[in-house]
């Protein structure tokens, strides 16, 4: 038994790390001349200061809900699902394919509609590199790499050649009809007499994300399958004992992933965009990886880890956007964010250990 | 007996160890407190304890794994820091551990000289200890061919490594940990041998082990932990067996198994034919053919690794096989879909796999979840089509918990912080509460302790005695003569022999175990 309260674990490392994080970024950005001081100032207000930051920031807090969830789900599984990029890319395909496919005529039927075209395909991602790994041996991290790559050359090829409509210039697709248009969080909490920032892309996708959190923490804690999968991912040979089949299991943890990555798309290709472009996902199906880490691949973790990073990303954009601030460092202040919470967890997790220990032998 | 060799003669010089009220903690547990322990040179001294008596932690803290919260460390008379393993080598301890450390694809040599090369080139430091090796095996009966692959060598011979790697530093204390777990009576008898050897070279030799008879056999003197403390240092020739137990414990045990004579009905399992090949090609079970009836518990003797294991897996549908396997007269499938754990319990079977903590349990669940591990499936645990029924399954687990005397009783720990014996007590619990018609059991006790072991023995003599056909593999001869009716012995993946449990003893098993066909029973 860990001597550390879970408390600890759950709430006084992140946020140790955090701070630790916080404290680097702050000596880098006096490094460069700049005040940090003020440049946390800009972040806050650019991100939580207005409905129109706050809209901006669940937005992208959104997407790394889903993404961090299917890194989760495939780590419960001990898979490490590294290609959340290319199951994104793939589930934009889905969205959009059932997006041009019919007239929709409204937004409740095509969100259901697009939102299964985005698993599906997601899901379909990640079946191939799944079943080399439970059929195979060939390692998951390799293989999703490198499926990565080739959704981004596939979605190239596609949009270019196959879904760019005929005299434009443009490798995107054509505008969704309006049929599909999803409301935005302006429009459903205007009902409520809640006046929220009409220009915000966050919408009802968020949503969405937060109904995949519940149905995520249902499957790992409460369903057969979340057991096995979690039973298989802490020894094989005992889920071999226990007449849980590896193959199987390895397969249903990495569509779920590969699904949840996919879902992704609901929310920038449908909810932002209404249209399918290149390089939409811009690198949330990594930042996924840093999410799960952080949350510890538990939805509630997930879930606020990814409302932190969505401030990162929105606050990192405005700090560009008015300072003389280079946008590289925004990514090195994410970077140590994810340097900190996750890679060098144990740094603080250790000495906070002994800490607790020591404490607990006093009173003894 | 290796005991009539007096101790005190040898013993004129400072001792080789003394420790001086060592003590450690671990959060709130005491692991070990106020030790104090005087081992001299020259001498073979025991050291016997239950599970968690603190033997292990403190062989750490002499090795230099841990550090101890308080009191001192001497070496041949000299108070020392123990920091690091570094620090024991450069001390003269050496340590055998119970699974070995060493690297399989290389060889004897490369394994020796493993962390202790003298320069960037690797050839003068084989040169040097091939000789040192040469040296080594003529004085101590240590011979092993240097250049053989460890992948090649059995576990008897790994030990050897080890123990050469450990005198290769210069060792003159040797710390061994369950050495003979893993031995079968032969090669037990060989490591004793080459102890006394070095022994009689002056090395000093602490054993830790949980079998009293190797205690008396091959210790001068034995010194008993119970619960954090050393209990007692007694010379061994004025000890016997029961006292140990006594002071293990802190109560009478009963050592020999009270049970009453096996009342055999209808044939439950029956294996004919049974064939395993490996990944490699090798043959790891060759035309096995046996039966349990109910209400008779069969033993499996043999030296670990010679197709037991193997056997259990194909039953417990965790390995395909060729052959035929019935039971109650109904074919199990052995290769097709139906060869998983989940067929093989609807059938039935209940398995207690050999090794709980790879197999039996998943560590970091909690016990209630591992309460039905294997057993997940069932409809009457699902509260809706694919959901868990927590609630329902943590409630039992609690009850099972006491009824099995699971200590702590708490279903929300998780399996890792349970010690040995009660993990051993989760998955018995689990199998048994199944009412199975055939309960396959490995190795139940290894790594229990006294008190759980009797425990253990009267669950499964319980359920032979409730009409149930129990399959029993242990490598503890003891145990196998102890609960078993009919014994069947294996080698090399054959079937040797069938005896009666009161028609046989040891000398004939050993026999049969080390390959020796016995006579027409």
């Amino acid at each position: 038994m860990s001597a550390m309260p879970k408390w600890a674990d759950l709430v006084l490392i992140p946020l140790i790390s955090l701070s630790l994080a916080a404290l680097l970024s702050a000596l880098v950005i006096l490094g460069i001349g700049e005040d940090p001081v003020a440049a946390v100032r800009m972040m806050v207000t650019g991100a939580l200061g207005s409905t129109y930051a706050w809209g901006y920031t669940l937005y992208y807090a959104t997407n790394f809900i889903f993404t961090g969830l299917a890194v989760s789900v495939a780590f419960h599984a001990r898979l490490f699902n590294i290609g959340g990029e290319g199951q994104a890319t793939l589930g934009g395909l889905g969205v959009a394919l059932v997006c041009l496919a019919l007239p929709w005529p409204h937004w409740a039927l095509a969100l259901p509609a697009a939102a299964l075209g985005a698993a599906l395909f997601g899901a379909a991602w990640a079946a191939i590199p799944a079943w080399l790994q439970a059929r195979r041996g060939s390692h998951i991290v390799i293989t999703t790499i490198m499926f990565n790559f080739i959704a981004a050359s596939l979605l190239n090829y596609l949009l270019v050649n196959v879904l760019r409509p005929v005299g434009s210039m443009d490798p995107s697709t054509a505008r969704f009809a309006d049929g599909t248009h999803l409301p935005t969080l302006h429009d459903l909490l205007a009902p409520f007499g809640i006046a929220f920032s009409k220009a915000a892309p966050a919408n009802i996708s968020f949503l969405l994300a937060l109904a995949a959190s519940v149905a995520v923490w249902l499957l790992i804690w409460r369903s057969r399958l979340g057991y096995e999968i979690r039973a298989l991912g802490h020894s094989e040979p005992a889920a071999i004992y226990a007449g849980i089949r590896p193959v199987r299991t390895v397969m249903w943890a990495m569509l779920i992933s590969g699904a949840l990555a996919g879902l992704m798309a609901v929310n920038t290709v449908m909810g932002e965009a209404e249209r399918l472009v290149l390089n939409s996902v811009e690198g949330a199906g990594f930042i996924g990886i840093a999410v799960a880490l952080m949350g510890r691949n538990h939805p509630v973790g997930v879930f606020l880890a990814a409302i932190l990073f969505g401030f990162l990303y929105q606050g990192g954009a405005e700090l560009a956007l008015w300072t003389d601030i280079p946008r590289e460092l925004i990514v090195v202040i994410q970077a140590l964010v994810i340097l900190f919470t996750g890679a060098l967890d144990n740094m603080v997790r250790m000495p906070l250990e002994r800490l607790f220990l020591a404490l607990q032998k006093g009173p003894a | 007996m290796a005991g009539a060799a007096d101790a005190g003669a040898v013993a004129t010089s400072a001792p080789a160890i003394e420790l001086r009220s060592i003590s450690k903690a671990f959060g709130p547990v005491r692991a070990n407190r106020d030790i104090s322990l005087v081992v001299r040179r020259g001498t073979i001294h025991g050291i016997v304890g239950e599970n968690g008596a603190g033997k292990s932690t403190l062989m750490s803290i002499l090795y230099g794994f841990y550090k101890a919260d308080a009191g001192e460390i001497l070496i041949g008379g000299r108070p020392v820091q123990i920091g690091d393993s570094h620090d024991a080598i450069r001390a003269g301890i050496g340590m055998v551990f119970q699974h070995f450390k060493l690297v399989e694809p290389f060889t004897v040599l490369e394994n020796v000289i493993l962390g202790t090369e003298d320069g960037a080139l690797l050839k003068p430091s084989l040169a040097k200890a091939r000789g040192t090796l040469r040296q080594l095996a003529a004085d101590y009966e240590l011979e092993v061919d240097p250049d053989a692959r460890i992948e090649d060598l059995g576990v008897g011979m790994r030990q050897r490594v080890e123990i050469l790697k450990a005198l290769y530093r210069q060792a003159d204390i040797l710390i061994l940990d369950e050495p003979t777990g893993v031995l079968t009576p032969a090669e037990a008898d060989h490591l004793f041998r080459i102890l006394e050897n070095l022994k009689s070279q002056g090395k000093t030799i602490i054993l830790i082990t949980h079998k009293l008879r190797e205690i008396m056999a091959a210790t001068d003197t034995v010194s008993v932990m119970r619960r954090g403390e050393m209990t007692a240092t007694l010379r061994t020739a004025d000890t016997s067996p029961a006292e140990l137990a006594e002071l293990m414990v802190g109560r009478k045990v009963l050592l020999r198994i009270d049970k009453s004579p096996a009342r055999p009905g209808r044939t439950v399992l029956e294996i004919e034919k049974l064939c395993v090949t490996d990944a490699q090609g090798i043959a790891r079970l060759s035309d096995v053919s046996l039966s349990v009836r109910a209400g008779e518990i069969l033993g499996l003797a043999g030296v670990a690794g010679n197709g037991q294991s193997h056997l259990l897996e194909v039953l417990g549908g965790m390995r395909p096989a060729t052959g035929h396997v019935r039971i109650d007269g109904k074919e199990l499938d052995l290769s097709g879909p139906g060869c998983d754990g989940r067929s093989r319990r609807a059938a039935g079977i209940a398995h207690v796999p050999e090794d709980r903590q790879r197999e039996g349990l998943i560590m970091p669940f909690h016990a209630w979840e591992d309460s039905v591990f294997g057993y997940h499936t069932d409809p009457a645990l699902q509260s809706a089509p694919g959901l868990m029924d927590n609630a329902r399954i943590r409630s039992h687990a609690e009850d099972q918990m006491a009824r099995f005397d699971v200590r702590p009783p708490n279903p929300d720990l998780a399996a890792q912080s349970f010690s040995g014996g009660n993990q051993q007590k989760l998955v018995l619990a689990r199998e048994i509460e199944r009412n199975p018609d055939l309960l396959l059991v490995g190795q139940p006790t290894r790594g229990v302790d006294i008190g759980a072991i009797e425990f253990i023995h009267r669950r499964i003599l319980e359920l032979r005695d409730a009409g149930k056909a129990v399959l029993l593999v242990s490598v503890e001869l003891d145990e196998i003569l102890g609960l078993s009716d009919r014994i069947a012995v294996m080698c090399g993946g054959r079937i040797m022999g069938e005896r009666l449990t009161s028609e046989t003893d040891e000398t004939e098993l050993g026999l049969m175990m080390a390959g020796m066909k016995g006579k027409a029973a």
